[in-house]
């Protein structure tokens, strides 16, 4: 069985993002850029499980920027066999990530597509619900616990109130949650060989789908600001504080 | 603009978080509301109880009955024929539905809004909740998931809405529910307690985030939440983690004890009304957002708070 796994590069997770001035987006120039952590542990589980004979190959695949390809190469010093670069000249919505991927689905035929669940640069947390749509596949999302098993996969997924398990058919998507996996670091013997890799270069173009945005960010802006607040010296001045609020009697 | 509400329920009553969503769905037009599942009469009656509801779609088959994505979006995406927006709260269930949904009718979702701007236009916490976008569509038709905690909770009675039987759509047979392992809380539910008092790394193990969080909860009448650096560390349970990627909670007051404040947890917090802080670190980012804190030994403070308030 063949995985996918699609990655995204992000500004890193230890950044703290600048809201440009002119209220146009979050400022990206020479910050540090990085894959998305959920990614990350979706990368590991497909490796793992390549690693448990229960997968023959793992194909990683990037839409964006063609510094993208940074990202794919991390990837592939994780472990993945082999890159696919979608270039975009303009950011694609996850709508259009789905569609994208879609295609590459219908060309690679995987037995899985594992993603994270979300991305932290615009926490959308759709993409893979909306690729398992498009492919009418079943969707364990939110995953902390992937097991295969012939032709189904066992997914605990880490829902509100506790844990749920799904049993679902396969090929099936699954989005990864944190705890997951703990992914693995590249190192730096594997970061070599990562360089010689196989990466397909291709453009969002060539697949001939529709990714035109549906929607524009008119206005980004700094949420708004709390009042600095006072420190208290003792606990009986906390709990006047708490009786002042009437938290406590 | 006629807009379709998920009922968020338990088989037997509707969940908070579906009230909040019915106040962002009457900012857009008239309210009905979908409620799926097994045996769903109770919920049928209760939802249409709610203040300001329309119809009541019912949709009562057992492929319905755990709410799974590949038998309910489908069902949905069918009444999204004959309405103009589909709005669910941002739970687990809200975020792994819609997105299925909003696929199948080639629309483009919009998550988490914070409020509605216009009837295309609304904003929305990006960034960890380090910005705030103002996002307009051109899609025709639309489908939101509604962060519960920046809308006010819509009477749950005084409404007199119209119940109407829908056809199934039927199982996909392409999944099946296996089980659910509840976390055992007798607390109230975190994302719609009054007062959080939340545990960080510093509790040090799970006994001592049992010992000092657990009795300072109980006696504010609070839920108990974590970091996820408590989580991970096997302190807490996974559903109690405040922050971007887990839980996102707004209460009346909201208690970090030994939480440093990294900002994925701030985004889960940060908008709760007051924050007091208890740390040993003095410059811990916690307390640039905290309105009442206190530096100190969590080990010596939370004890004596719990037996003085």
């Amino acid at each position: 069985m063949k995985i996918v796994v699609p990655v995204k590069r992000v500004l890193d997770y230890n950044v703290k993002p600048r809201v440009k001035a002119d209220g146009t987006g979050v400022d990206l120039a020479n910050v540090k850029m990085s894959m998305n952590p959920f990614d990350e542990i979706a990368v590991e589980e497909a490796i793992r499980l390549k690693e448990k004979g229960a997968a023959t190959e793992v194909v990683v695949v990037s839409i964006g920027e063609p510094k993208a390809a940074d990202t794919l190469r991390t990837a592939l010093a994780m472990g993945a066999d082999r890159a696919i670069l979608i270039t975009s000249d303009q950011p694609v919505e996850p709508l259009g990530v789905a569609k994208l991927l879609a295609k590459v689905v219908e060309e690679e035929q995987p037995g899985l597509v594992i993603l994270g669940k979300q991305a932290i640069d615009g926490d959308n947390n759709q993409t893979g619900q909306m690729l398992a749509g498009l492919l009418g596949w079943a969707q364990g999302t939110f995953a902390s616990k992937v097991e295969i098993d012939g032709q189904s996969a066992n997914v605990t997924r880490e829902v509100d109130g506790g844990l749920e398990t799904v049993a679902l058919t396969l090929p099936a998507i699954v989005s990864t949650d944190l705890r997951l996996n703990e992914p693995r670091y590249a190192s730096l013997p594997n970061i070599m060989k990562a360089k010689s890799k196989p990466m397909a270069t291709k453009t969002a173009g060539d697949y001939g789908v529709d990714v035109a945005p549906r929607l524009t960010i008119t206005h980004v802006a700094e949420p708004g600001k709390r009042q600095a607040g006072v420190k208290v010296g003792s606990v009986d001045e906390l709990v006047e504080k708490l009786k002042a609020l009437g938290v406590a009697k | 603009m006629k807009t379709l509400v998920w009922v968020e329920h338990d088989g037997g009553s509707v969940k908070d978080a579906t009230l909040a969503t019915v106040t962002a769905a009457a900012k857009l037009g008239e309210v009905h509301l979908i409620v799926a599942g097994q045996g769903v009469d109770g919920v049928a009656q209760a939802a249409a109880k709610i203040a300001g509801v329309g119809k009541v779609h019912v949709a009562d088959d057992a492929a319905f009955a755990n709410a799974l994505a590949e038998n309910v979006a489908p069902l949905i995406a069918e009444l999204m024929g004959h309405h103009d927006a589909f709005l669910a709260p941002s739970t687990t269930t809200g975020k792994n539905i819609a997105p299925r949904v909003a696929a199948l009718i080639d629309v483009m979702q919009i998550s988490d809004i914070l409020s509605v701007e216009g009837p295309d236009s609304f904003t929305r916490p990006i960034y960890a909740g380090n910005a705030i976008a103002t996002v307009k569509t051109s899609d025709t038709k639309l489908v939101l998931t509604v962060r519960t905690t920046a809308f006010e909770k819509a009477a749950a009675e005084g409404g007199a809405g119209s119940i109407e039987a829908v056809a199934s759509t039927g199982d996909a047979a392409k999944s099946r529910f296996v089980g659910a392992e509840k976390a055992e809380n007798a607390r109230p539910e975190l994302t719609s307690a009054k007062i959080i008092v939340s545990g960080g790394r510093a509790l040090g193990s799970e006994e001592q985030f049992h010992a000092l969080i657990d009795p300072l909860a109980d006696k504010l009448g609070a839920a108990v939440g974590a970091s996820r650096a408590a989580v991970d560390a096997g302190y807490a349970p996974n559903d109690y983690q405040v922050g971007q990627t887990g839980k996102i909670v707004a209460p009346e007051v909201y208690v970090a004890v030994g939480i440093s404040g990294a900002i994925q947890h701030l985004a889960g917090m940060k908008d709760s009304k007051v924050i007091v802080a208890i740390n040993k670190d003095e410059d811990a980012p916690i307390f640039q957002v905290a309105d009442i804190g206190l530096v100190g030994d969590l080990f010596t403070i939370v004890p004596e708070l719990t037996s003085k308030v």
